[in-house]
């Protein structure tokens, strides 16, 4: 352990010369970590990873012509292709700046959130991210973007030695929409097994409507408490659309929801349709014996989320989708 | 496909119906969370909303530092139904004739579109590119205490694509896709037993 030390050290000072210089020229170089962060920002916010559209392609395809819903699935086709050329933000809200972080062990998480905080200033001001952090209690925004809990880093120690960063953008109207359920739930007569979950969940889809910017993707969490059950449920969504779930009931349950979803009719928009959603991924967790939670996050279809792994000095060795 | 041009009217806009696809052109104010609850206080209007367009939207603005111009950087709608305690009112005593946003509003808001002549469109959300290349330029900021999100911004458009969803006859959209959605539900959790 105690050998591992002295390298890292040498690494962080390089990082922090490269730093300066980065910032006098606008365009991010290849080379440190804040820069490798202000190009993962950058292209986050404008340009949405292949497997999403992927399925958005599919569920323009499948709209009847001429309806209000195969129209908004071409505009927001049109869309994808305009924020990627102009490299700017593919919806106007740039959401929660959500990091998760894959790290091993003598990972320094204070640098690296300072690094992270001061590329989330630069993105603000070069309009990849809009100012959207606001005071819950002054009500003012506050212009850096930053301040207490943003952005949300989420640590995670691994066995590799590599360093990976993701990041999601996660804007209100798909937040708002989110959900956590206690099972027994009356109002549907959802009870505490796998049947209670699915009536639970769809009522969560039907609740929704067209507000969280459908078709969405759902990020489920079974079980786990009030916090960790919403935790679990965002990180399901950091899972690639076309992965397989390694559990078979979940798996079976995550096409169910999404083949049930697309017979309630409430398409892109909430116009009608017969895309509701584009995806649904479920993970589960213990839970206390008095406790049944399932928590639901509902993304939009500008589904943001991108990765890189981050070479030893700190440039961009992969993306990660 | 119908238009609209500016100057609007009610006229024009008691002759849209549900699921129309328009696209507008001329002036359009942003006005989104602050800017309603203001205008719900009583506080008055820093710009004249009498046959207007309001548009619920928190837009990504740059200002050129050399010419101190604006510039629209991404501008689509928000969740409409946050400002369906105060829309109504908004409609009543300012004399709006459009809403545009997103998410569709409730009873308050389709009771004041059939009664004052106002009509809900729908934009495409999370479209903030497509929706910022038909901004063609900013003319005014207003409110801009609010911080640039929640200001009201000048706007003028054109082609700006929308659905009518909720119309000045009394019909919405959401209501109908809400209601066949439930009785859809019904039958899909009986089958789950």
């Amino acid at each position: 352990m105690a050998k591992k030390n002295p390298p890292k050290k040498i690494t962080k000072k390089i990082t922090k010369k490269k730093v300066a210089s980065s910032r006098k020229r606008k365009v991010p170089a290849n080379g440190d970590v804040f820069s490798s962060l202000l190009e993962l920002l950058r292209r986050t916010s404008a340009e949405l990873p292949d497997d999403i559209q992927k399925v958005i392609l599919t569920a323009l395809e499948r709209e009847e012509k001429n309806t209000t819903a195969e129209y908004a699935m071409k505009i927001i086709q049109d869309n994808i292709a305009l924020a990627k050329a102009k490299s700017q933000p593919l919806c106007q809200d740039t959401g929660t700046v959500l990091f998760y972080i894959s790290h091993p062990a003598n990972f320094d998480q204070l640098k690296f959130m300072d690094k992270a905080k001061k590329a989330i200033v630069k993105a603000t001001e070069l309009g990849y991210l809009r100012q959207n952090s606001v005071n819950s209690v002054t009500g003012k925004s506050e212009p850096t973007n930053l301040g207490p809990g943003h952005p949300s880093f989420h640590f995670h120690q691994h066995k590799s030695a590599n360093v990976e960063v993701r990041v999601m953008l996660k804007g209100g109207g798909c937040e708002n929409v989110g959900i956590q359920y206690s099972l027994p739930y009356g109002p549907i007569e959802a009870g505490r097994d796998m049947a209670g979950v699915r009536k639970v969940i769809l009522d969560g889809v039907v609740k929704a409507q067209g507000q969280g910017c459908g078709p969405g993707v759902l990020g489920i969490c079974i079980g786990g408490d009030r916090c960790s059950g919403y935790l679990e449920s965002k990180e399901q969504l950091l899972r690639k659309l076309d992965d397989k779930n390694p559990d078979s009931e979940l798996a079976k349950m995550e096409e169910d929801i999404v083949q049930s979803c697309n017979k309630l009719m409430i398409g892109p928009m909430g116009f009608g349709g017969k895309t509701t959603l584009l995806g649904c991924k479920i993970g589960a967790q213990q839970r206390v014996p008095a406790s049944f939670f399932v928590s639901i996050s509902y993304m939009c279809w500008a589904f943001r989320r991108q990765g890189i792994q981050l070479s030893k000095n700190g440039a961009i060795a992969k993306w990660l989708y | 496909m119908k238009t609209l041009k500016y100057p609007f009217s009610q006229a024009m806009v008691r002759e849209l119906h549900v699921g129309d696809m328009v696209n507008i052109t001329g002036k359009i104010f942003t006005g989104r969370d602050s800017v309603h609850k203001y205008l719900h206080e009583g506080n008055p209007s820093p710009v004249n909303l009498r046959n207007q367009i309001i548009y619920h939207c928190g837009p990504v603005v740059l200002k050129d530092k050399k010419t101190g111009k604006y510039r629209v950087v991404a501008a689509g709608p928000t969740t409409s139904s946050r400002e369906e305690p105060y829309q109504w009112q908004v409609i009543r005593d300012h004399g709006l004739v459009g809403v545009i946003g997103k998410g569709g509003m409730g009873p308050k808001t389709l009771n004041a579109c059939r009664e004052y002549g106002c009509v809900y469109f729908h934009a495409i959300g999370g479209a903030a590119q497509v929706l910022a290349e038909r901004i063609k330029s900013v003319d005014g900021v207003y409110l801009e205490q609010f911080g640039s999100p929640e200001a009201i911004w000048e706007l003028t458009v054109e082609d700006f694509p929308v659905v009518v969803t909720i119309d000045s006859h009394g019909n919405s959209l959401h209501q109908q896709v809400l209601e066949s959605s439930q009785s859809v539900l019904k039958e899909l959790i009986g089958q789950g037993h």
